[in-house]
Order: C-alpha cells, then sequence, then structure tokens
C-alpha cells in the first residue's frame, strides 16, 4: 500500500484545526474576582497594618483608671508614657483597665497577619520536605506516615493549647504551635502529588532521557506540585489566624500586654452583658481578616487546581 | 469483610499508640521541672524530690511511659495535681454536657449540610448553589466564640428566647436540657454544616459528571432518583469520611463553646486545667478526645463496606 | 414510516470554541432492521447528534435548528416528561467506557430493575423474570449470578453486555451505540459486534452505531454517514461509500486505514542485532502488610531480538504483558529475571549508575499525547533535556531540536510554545523529537499512534517509517491494532497472557498463522475481509 503523503492530507485533516488559544495561568488568576476582591480587603488590611501608628492611635498599652468602659465615641483622658495625659477620642470605646480598643484592634492586624503568614510558611516547609522524602524514599514512606496519621489523630487546637501551655506564651512559641499540627496534612498533599506525578509519562520519559532524581524532583515534581500547595498555604493562614484568636481568648495563648484581637476579646468577656463593643469590635475585624484569605483560597483553587474541591 | 474489618483494626493500634506517645513526650518537653513547678516556690529540694518519687518522674524515660500505657489500659489516668481526684473521675463527671452537646450537634449537622449540598450541586451555579458557597466560608470564617457571643447578645438578651448560659441535666428535666443546648449546639454546628456542605456539594458534583448519571438519564429515570439513588449513593464515601474529619474540628470547638456559655463538660475542663498547668489532666483529657477521635474514624472506615461494595478486599 | 429520520439537525457550541455548531444541518435516517454507521474522527460532532436524538444534550449545546423524528413523531423539541417516557421503551443508548457507564455502588440487578420498575407495571416476579431473560439473550453465563454481582466484579465485555441488556430489554425500536466497543480488545470487539448485530437482526431494532473504526463499518454496516467537523460530507450504503466514495475527505480516510496484508518490504537477513532479550520475565508481587501475598505474573520468558533498521512488533490485547516488555526493556521497571542484551551487554540488573550513559541508545514515545510533556516546560527545554544531561552544549541541543523539529515536519519557530497548544498528534511528533535528540540506536512506540485519530496517525506512521529509514534504527513497535502492525513491522511477536505465543517474519504471522491464539486474534479484526486501501 502506499503510505499517504503526509503534507498532502495535512490540510484535510482535522488536526491541523484544533489548536486553541489559552491564557496563560497567571491571568486567569487575575482576573478571578474572588481573588480579586480579597485581594483588595487583604491589601487594606496590610495597610491598616503598616500605617498602624498614623492611624490616629496610641499605643495599645497605655491605660488610664479615668477612662474605663467608655462608649464608643466618648473622648476621655489617656496617660502616656512620659506621664503626661492627652484627649483622646475612643473611637471604639475603651476596656476595663481604660485602654484604647480601637488602637489595640489596629495594632492587632499586625499580629494577626504575621501569625497567619509565618505559620503558613512555616507548615509548608516541614510539610513539602516530609511529603517529599515520604514519596521519594519508599522505606521511610510506612513510619512517616504513621506518625503523621497520630499527630493528625489530635485535634488541631488541643495540641497547640498543650504546646503553648508547655512552652510559655510568646510569638514564637504561638507560630510553632499552631504550626505544627497543620504538617500533616501538607506532608499528605505533597506525597500524594509526588506520587501521583512519578506516574505520569513525562516524569517517566525524563527517567529514560537519564535526567538524575534531584533535577526530576525539582524540576518537574515540585513545580507542579506549587499550585496547590499556595492553595493549601492560604488555608493554613486563616485557620491559624483563628487559632490564634481562639487561643488568645481562652487565655492560652499570646501574654495579654501583646494586643491581639483574642486578648482583647479575653478582656470583654466579663462585661458582655453592659459592654458588648469590647467583643464586637475586634471579633468584626476578625472575621474579615479570614474571610478574605478564605475567600482569596477559594479563588485561587478554581484558577489553579480545581481538583483540590473535594480534598478534605 | 471479616478479614477488612479486622485489618482496619489492627491498623488503628499503631496510631494509638503513636498518639499516646506523642502526648506522652509532649508533656515532658516543659522547660523546667514539674515537680518543682507543681510544689510551687516556696518548696525544699526535700519535698520536691518527694514529689518527684511520687509522679515517678525519677524514672528512666521509657520506664515511665511503660508505667504510664500501662496505667491507661486499666483505666487510671493518674491523678489530677489542681482538684485532686483521679482524671478518670473528673472525665466521668463532665463526660455528659459534652456527649449531649456533641451529639445534638451533629445530628443537627448532618441533617441540614447534606440535602443543602446535594441540592446546591443540582442546581449547580444558581441562586442556592452561590448562596450556600458564600454561607460556607462565612461559616468557616467567623470564629466560633464570636458568633457564639452574635447569637447570645441577639437570641438571649435581645429576645430573650433561650437561657444565655449554663445547662441542665437530662435527669433533671428534658425540655430545659434542651433549651440550654439550643444555642451551643446551634453555634457549634455552623462551622460543622459549612465544611460538610462544601464537601458533599463537591462530591456530589462531582458524581454528577460521570458517565453513570448519564446511562441512568438515558434509561428514562427521574431526575430525583438519579440525585439520590445514583449520584448521592456514590458521593457518600467521600462524606462519611468528612464527617469523621470533621469531628477533630468539632472537638476544638467544643472547647470553645463551653467556655463562652459556661457548660462544666470536657471542653471546659481543658482550659481549665492548662490555666492551672495541671498536666495529669491535660494529659489525660487529650488521651481521652485522641482515642474517642481516632475510634469514630475507625467507625467511619468501617462504614464504607456498606456504602461501596467495592471495598471489601 | 423510518425508525429515525433527521431533518437538518444544527446544534451550537459554546461562544469561544473552535467553530460555531457541533453538527450543521445534518440529514440521515435509519429504518427498520439496519444497522447505519456514523463515522467521524474526534471533534465531528457524531457522539453530540446520537445525545440530540436521546435529548440528553447539556444547556450550553441547544438545537438551533432541523427536526428529529423517531417513528414519526417529532422529537426536537419534546418536553423532559415525553423524553424519559421514550428512553429504553422506544430508543436506548449504549455508551463507550463500560468501565464507568455503570453505576458501581448499584448491583447490575437493580439497575436493570430499575428500568422496568420505571417503565412498567410489571410485579416483582415477572421483573426478574425478564431480566434473567434478557441477561440470558446477551450471552452471559450463569445469569443468576451476574445479577446479584457489583458492576466492578464484572469485566468490560461483561459490563457492556449488561448495558446492551439494559438498553434492549423493553424492545425500542431505535438503538443508539456510540462507541460501544473502543474501549474492548480485539476479541471482545468482535463477540459484541456479533451481538448487537444478531439481537438486531433477530428484535428488527434500527442500529445508530457511532464509530471512528473504519473495519467495523465495514464489518456490520448497511449504510454508512460520514462526518467531517459537523458536517454530513457522505451517505449511502456501504459498499457504494467505501469502495467509491465521493467526497475527498472520505477519500482520505478510507486511505488512511492501514490494511490487514503485511507489506511486502524485504527484510535484511544480516542486519546485527541492536537488542535482544532472553527468558525475559517480571511477576509483581502484591506487598502490602496484611493482604494475601498475590503474584502477578505480568511477563513470562520473553525471548526476541530487534535488527538494525527493522521494526519488530509486540502484538497483543491489554493485560498480554507487551508494555510490561517494553518497559523492562528501558529499565522504568526492574525485570525479575532474564536477560536483556544491549548491543551485547547485559542491562536487565545493572545499577543506576552504570545504566545511565547506556540509557541513551535506547528511547521510547509513550501512548498518551497529552501526558507525555511536561505542561509547565516549553517544547524547546522538552526536547534538548535529553542532550543536556549527557553534556551536550546548550547552543548545540538547540540546534539540534531545531533540525529534529524540521525532520518531524513541525515549525522550528513553535519551539518556544508550551504542550497545550499543540494538538495531539503535534504533541506526538514532539515526543519522537525529543526520543530522537538522543541520537539512539533504538526507538521503542508503546501503543504510540492508538490515541490519535486514523488521518494522524497515518500521518505518524509514516513519518516514523521515514525516520527509520533515514537513521536506520532499530524499532519496537508495540500495538494492539493488528492493521497498524501488519503496516509496520517487519517482524511480528504475538503475545497473551505474559508469553510469546508466535513469533516470525510479519508475512508469515499474518499470512500464515501457527498458534491459535494468533488466528483468533485474526479473525476477530472486524473488517478483515475488507480490502482497504485498494482504490
Amino acid at each position: 500500500m502506499q503510505t499517504p503523503d503526509p503534507k498532502q492530507y495535512e490540510a484535510l485533516s482535522i488536526e491541523a484545526s484544533a489548536v486553541r488559544r489559552q491564557h496563560g495561568v497567571w491571568q486567569r488568576v487575575r482576573r478571578n474576582w474572588s481573588v480579586r476582591i480579597a485581594g483588595a480587603m487583604l491589601t487594606v488590611l496590610v495597610a491598616v497594618a503598616l500605617a498602624a501608628p498614623w492611624l490616629g492611635t496610641v499605643d495599645p498599652t497605655l491605660f488610664d483608671p479615668g477612662s474605663r468602659d467608655l462608649v464608643p465615641g466618648k473622648t476621655g483622658e489617656i496617660t502616656t508614657l512620659n506621664g503626661e495625659t492627652i484627649t483622646h477620642t475612643f473611637r471604639m470605646g475603651s476596656d476595663s483597665l481604660g485602654r484604647d480598643i480601637y488602637s489595640r484592634v489596629i495594632y492587632g492586624t499586625r499580629v494577626s497577619l504575621i501569625v497567619g503568614v509565618l505559620c503558613a510558611l512555616l507548615a509548608l516547609a516541614l510539610g513539602i520536605v516530609c511529603g517529599l522524602a515520604s514519596g521519594y524514599l519508599r522505606w521511610l514512606d510506612g513510619i512517616l506516615m504513621r506518625c503523621m496519621d497520630g499527630l493528625m489523630a489530635i485535634p488541631a487546637i488541643l495540641i497547640a493549647i498543650a504546646l503553648v501551655a508547655m512552652w510559655r506564651g510568646s510569638l514564637a512559641t504561638v507560630i510553632v504551635a499552631i504550626a505544627i499540627p497543620e504538617i500533616p496534612r501538607v506532608t499528605r498533599l505533597v506525597r500524594s502529588l509526588v506520587l501521583s506525578i512519578r506516574e505520569e509519562p513525562y516524569v517517566e520519559a525524563a527517567i529514560s532521557l537519564g535526567t538524575p532524581t534531584w533535577k526530576i524532583l525539582f524540576g518537574h515534581i515540585l513545580p507542579n506540585c506549587i499550585a496547590p500547595l499556595v492553595v493549601q498555604g492560604t488555608f493554613i493562614c486563616a485557620f491559624s489566624i483563628l487559632v490564634e484568636a481562639i487561643l488568645s481568648f481562652l487565655g492560652v495563648g499570646l501574654p495579654p500586654d501583646i494586643p491581639t484581637w483574642g486578648n482583647v476579646m479575653a478582656e470583654g468577656r466579663q462585661q458582655f452583658n453592659d459592654y458588648p463593643h469590647n467583643i464586637f469590635f475586634p471579633g468584626v475585624f476578625l472575621a474579615i481578616t479570614v474571610l478574605a484569605v478564605n475567600i482569596l483560597g477559594d479563588g485561587l483553587r478554581d484558577t489553579l487546581d480545581p481538583k483540590m474541591a473535594k480534598r478534605v | 469483610m471479616v478479614a477488612f474489618l479486622a485489618r482496619r483494626l489492627l491498623a488503628t493500634i499503631p496510631v494509638l499508640l503513636i498518639v499516646a506517645l506523642l502526648v506522652f513526650l509532649m508533656l515532658r518537653l516543659t522547660p523546667g521541672d514539674p515537680a518543682a513547678i507543681l510544689a510551687g516556690d516556696a518548696a525544699n529540694t526535700e519535698q520536691i524530690a518527694r514529689i518527684r518519687a511520687s509522679l515517678g518522674l525519677d524514672q528512666p524515660i521509657v520506664v515511665q511511659f511503660g508505667i504510664w500505657i500501662g496505667n491507661m489500659l486499666r483505666g487510671d489516668l493518674g491523678e489530677s495535681f489542681y482538684y485532686k481526684t483521679k482524671v478518670a473521675t473528673l472525665i466521668g463527671q463532665r463526660l455528659e454536657p459534652t456527649l449531649a452537646l456533641a451529639t445534638l450537634t451533629i445530628t443537627i449537622a448532618i441533617l441540614v449540610a447534606v440535602p443543602l449540598g446535594a441540592i446546591a450541586a443540582w442546581r449547580f451555579g444558581g441562586w442556592f448553589d452561590r448562596s450556600l458557597m458564600a454561607f460556607s466560608v462565612l461559616g468557616f470564617s467567623v470564629p466560633v466564640f464570636v458568633l457564639a457571643y452574635l447569637l447570645i447578645w441577639f437570641v438571649s438578651l435581645k429576645l430573650g428566647l433561650l437561657p444565655v448560659q449554663g445547662y441542665q441535666r437530662l435527669a433533671d428535666g428534658f425540655w430545659p436540657f434542651l433549651r440550654h443546648l439550643v444555642l451551643p449546639a446551634i453555634t457549634l454546628s455552623v462551622i460543622y454544616i459549612a465544611l460538610i456542605a462544601r464537601i458533599t456539594r463537591a462530591s456530589v458534583l462531582e458524581a454528577l459528571g460521570e458517565d453513570y448519571i448519564r446511562t441512568a438519564r438515558a434509561k428514562g429515570l427521574p431526575e430525583a432518583r438519579v440525585l439520590v439513588r445514583h449520584a448521592l449513593a456514590n458521593a457518600a464515601v467521600p462524606i462519611a469520611t468528612v464527617i469523621g474529619i470533621g469531628i477533630g474540628l468539632l472537638i476544638g470547638g467544643v472547647v470553645v463553646t463551653e467556655s463562652v456559655y459556661a457548660i462544666p463538660g470536657l471542653g471546659r475542663l481543658t482550659v481549665d486545667a492548662v490555666l492551672a498547668r495541671d498536666f495529669p489532666t491535660i494529659q489525660g483529657v487529650i488521651l481521652f478526645f485522641s482515642v474517642v477521635y481516632v475510634l469514630i474514624n475507625l467507625l467511619v472506615d468501617m462504614s464504607y463496606v456498606f456504602l461501596d461494595p467495592r471495598i471489601r478486599y | 414510516m423510518s425508525v429515525l429520520e433527521v431533518r437538518e439537525l444544527s446544534i451550537a457550541l459554546p461562544p469561544g470554541s473552535d467553530r460555531r455548531e457541533a453538527a450543521s444541518r445534518v440529514s440521515f435516517s435509519v429504518e427498520r432492521g439496519e444497522i447505519v454507521c456514523l463515522v467521524g474522527e474526534s471533534g465531528s460532532g457524531k457522539s453530540v447528534i446520537a445525545q440530540g436524538v436521546m435529548g440528553l444534550l447539556p444547556k450550553g449545546l441547544p438545537v438551533t435548528g432541523g427536526t428529529i423524528l423517531l417513528e414519526g413523531e417529532g422529537i426536537t423539541h419534546a418536553s423532559q416528561s415525553r423524553l424519559r417516557e421514550l428512553r429504553c421503551t422506544r430508543m436506548s443508548m449504549v455508551f463507550q467506557e463500560p468501565m464507568t457507564a455503570l453505576n458501581p455502588v448499584m448491583g447490575c440487578g437493580d439497575q436493570l430493575d430499575e428500568v422496568l420498575r420505571e417503565h412498567t407495571r410489571l410485579s416483582p416476579a415477572e421483573r426478574r423474570r425478564k431480566i434473567l431473560d434478557i441477561v440470558r439473550e446477551v450471552r452471559l453465563p450463569d445469569p443468576e449470578r451476574m445479577v446479584g454481582s457489583y458492576p466492578h466484579q464484572l469485566s468490560g465485555g461483561q459490563r457492556q453486555r449488561i448495558m446492551i441488556a439494559m438498553a434492549l430489554v423493553l424492545e425500542p425500536a431505535l438503538l443508539i451505540a456510540d462507541e460501544p466497543t473502543t474501549a474492548l480488545d480485539v476479541t471482545t470487539q468482535a463477540q459484541i459486534l456479533k451481538l448487537i448485530q444478531d439481537l438486531q437482526a433477530r428484535h428488527g431494532t434500527g442500529v445508530l452505531f457511532i464509530t471512528h473504526d473504519f473495519g467495523v463499518v465495514a464489518e456490520i454496516a448497511h449504510r454508512v454517514a460520514v462526518l467531517r467537523l459537523g458536517e454530513l460530507v457522505e451517505f449511502g450504503a456501504k459498499d457504494k461509500v467505501l469502495k467509491q466514495p465521493r467526497h475527498d475527505y472520505t477519500r482520505m480516510l478510507i486511505g488512511s486505514v492501514p490494511t490487514l496484508k503485511p507489506h511486502a518490504r524485504p527484510a535484511e537477513a544480516g542486519a546485527p542485532v541492536v537488542l535482544a532479550t532472553r527468558g525475559l520475565s517480571k511477576t509483581y508481587r502484591d506487598r502490602s502488610w496484611f493482604a494475601k501475598r498475590r503474584e502477578v505474573p505480568a511477563a513470562v520468558d520473553v525471548t526476541l531480538e530487534v535488527r538494525k533498521g527493522q521494526t519488530l512488533g509486540i502484538v497483543g490485547e491489554s493485560g498480554s504483558g507487551k508494555s510490561t516488555v517494553a518497559r523492562c526493556i528501558v529499565r522504568l521497571i526492574d525485570p525479575s529475571g532474564g536477560e536483556v542484551l544491549l548491543g551485547g551487554e547485559d542491562i536487565a540488573t545493572m545499577p543506576a549508575g552504570r545504566l545511565r550513559p547506556l540509557r541513551r541508545r535506547m528511547q521510547i514515545v509513550f501512548q498518551d499525547p497529552y501526558r507525555s510533556l511536561n505542561p509547565r516546560r516549553t517544547v524547546l527545554e522538552a526536547i534538548i533535556e535529553g542532550p543536556l544531561n549527557y553534556g551536550v552544549a546548550r547552543a548545540a541541543a538547540v540546534e539540534r531540536a531545531r533540525k529534529l523539529m524540521e525532520l518531524v515536519r513541525m515549525d522550528p519557530e513553535s519551539l518556544g510554545r508550551y504542550p497545550h497548544q499543540f494538538s495531539g498528534g503535534q504533541r506526538q511528533r514532539i515526543c519522537i523529537a525529543r526520543a530522537l535528540a538522543m541520537e539512539p540506536e533504538l526507538l521503542i512506540a508503546d501503543e504510540a499512534v492508538s490515541a490519535l485519530d486514523v488521518s494522524v496517525q497515518a500521518q505518524v506512521l509514516a513519518l516514523l517509517e521515514e525516520i527509520r529509514e533515514r537513521l536506520h534504527l532499530a524499532m519496537l513497535f508495540i500495538t494492539h491494532d493488528l492493521r497498524v502492525a501488519a503496516q509496520v513491522c517487519d517482524h511480528v511477536a504475538v503475545m497473551s497472557q505474559g508469553r510469546v505465543v508466535e513469533y516470525g517474519p510479519a508475512a508469515q504471522v499474518f499470512g500464515a498463522p501457527r498458534h491459535a491464539y494468533t488466528r483468533t486474534l485474526l479473525e476477530a479484526a472486524p473488517g478483515r475481509d475488507f480490502a482497504f486501501g485498494a482504490s
């Protein structure tokens, strides 16, 4: 049989007409509405955190017995570190010690964002290492996954509470304590990604092309893990901010002099019936921040890695 | 099938061992000497040594672990520094409120979330779906205690419908028991509903995209049957999985909810123990919660056998 | 009155697609007792038309014109409830993937029962009788056990029979079969085709059979409709369309179908052996902690050799072990026993370090063009990865890549693009270029053309031929498609259940097969009596 001349049939073949143009991945991300809205909200929050000293605040540790339990909007006096007394409008009211809630809430933004980001980064870093090791070294896999299962079996908040109780609350210990329970989930994710990508024909092709293992790991496997990890990272960030607030609220988190939203709310528990503003203002900020991060995560997931929707 | 169940049971033993090890180690990682902390600042070396011996802290660590495990298996979780009673007794006393709260929460959550998620998937992209997703994100984002205070302020203080705080035992009457639990259960269930609804929606959506749905429609079956008997039935395994895993979130939420609503349950016990640095109690409660979590997930694993005939090896 | 009459049917595509319509003014008909084959390549719109008839189109694909008449009743704009009444009672559909077309958590008997419960008022006993009858009629062994089992307990062929049973239990006038045998082995396919023909003859059903395989068309069709990009280009009796096609496209398609007669190229007798295997075997051991140990012999005692400038084909059905052998040869998996001699050196158990320099001498092209290239790397990166690994300077590697792109008839300027910007056939060419960049002595094609449309397949096969001749390569060609093997291979090894059952020159294996299995395979090839390529 005559083999058909390829060039002659190129014109008739359907293949030639089927090439589609696709938008680049990052363009899609930027056009996604969830990412835009969340991005805007977070930009505002970061701006607030950075500009805290210039937003009409005072040092959040300052207090004045004469200005206790003021209703939002009232003006009162506050004693600065130098001993002078200045007049100040307590936009969000004051707590039972006479501290300005507005200042504490604004400065609290810093703590929450720092905790969120650092916890996420720490959990991701350790989780990636464990996950890569587990996925590539079969002998390590069994033991490591059992340990991760054990760690996951203890509810995250309990681990965080116990660890902070042991190590005494400070920013570093809180961050580590919150990041630790998140490591197993990242490990599992990376491990399953490694195992599935290893099966892909293009990885097999790389092996037969003589590519050494480390190049395969960093050149083929990791880049395809980035998208799900970014999504997972945002969710860890949101969770960390929440857990930090819960810990502080229960009194087992950061020390009371560091202004965090949880601490402010913890103080306000006693007076809730009469002065709910102690709880609501920081609560609203907390909810908005976590909401923004979650929406960002959703948007990123929808554009970068839709398959993740069903992974818990 | 029995072999499968037996294997799942055996597989939990290493996990439980590791949990025990982690809990044990967690509290040995304290900087400083637990005996000295317990004895207080005014104690002398003799008193500290006596306390150390009574706690068994002078033995090598492996021996300590062995003794501890042995005690655990006999039901002896040690004695609380703070309350001066056996930890096991403490847990027994505080168990009922937590159990009641958890059961009510789980029931509400499953009954509400699964149908909502299924319908959202069925009407994918419509207003119901978008509202549910928005609610779900909110549910994840508003912290449990903020929501609790919101509800308390609105329902109890402003509307006076339900009591603000406290707990009534079941033995003292069903109606007051329920009234005190409604608000806490609703508060706690929000995050659980958000999680389950999301996963239900995603799983049903995935099932609806499968070929057998097309076959079912090609057979002329009504949509309701296609949705329930074909889509939801295949989504059952991921949904059951997330119900099991969500218990972890639930336990965390219980700790906070009991704190806000002043319910004398295990969650409150945990917080109080941590504030008092009562190590045996902290250990005991965390161990208890973890074992329960593992066992519930084991039950979920075993339920797969009934949900998916392929899982029977 | 025709069973099915389609007049000027047009179905639109969502905005942003390749073209405006999935189907453009398509007209054909199916009479009682006849099989009409709807043929076309991927993207021709054949599945869309089938689903349109059943009313199963998603919202994004509306019917924008024309009419569909089922036994004289217009159903183009029928209500959903009327369509539901008609489905399975007057028209049924069988789909392509038997593995996924059945609900995995519901018993086969229950799924059959559903049809009866929905559309009839029979009592449970009567339903059960009817179910057992139809299960027997589709030639499933042990009907009682079949009815009680779950889909995952059945083989692909058995599941497809259950699908056919569900479709025909209420004796509809029209059966639409959307590529029902494409995912099955060639022997199973032959059985299912025969089953459909018999059932159709017995019940007088009109069958609309959708396929891309002209062999199947030659085997079972009465009339043929050819689709191209949503347009019907030809419709007529089988013999006329296949032997005297009027349209260029039809002619091209038929011309691309390889014949079963092996090519008559003389094989060089004294060519050196590039690769040989002796007693190669691979056994998989199930190593889970608590499960029973299971041993699965994937390849047993395989002995073959490939000579320079010649092509050895390994032919077999799924599970025969042919891919396992290929992977053992390239050391993507480690053989359990035997030798793999590359130019005389045994590489079967060679440690990775010593193996690396030898890897460049044998390269492999895989089956799935959509997963064979890293989506995050440009095509240039993909092609030069190999040479860079072996110390070739980047500039030289890029130059080599450009020359190779020309060799595989692609534009060297497109080297900067990403894989998703190419079609399946083009990606496969890129994979060939990537393999050739290593300047191997042996090229292995592991079902490299199986995922391609028939016209593209012809082009890629021609390309492989050309390359083999110019570069004097040894080629190992793995396939399940007998026609492809006949066209391309000099020698053929037939594998079944891990063993080589027949091995010899192509002319002898195809012309005078010695082993019973080879004979079965050849007899099962659809349309084998039809002289393709004889235009």
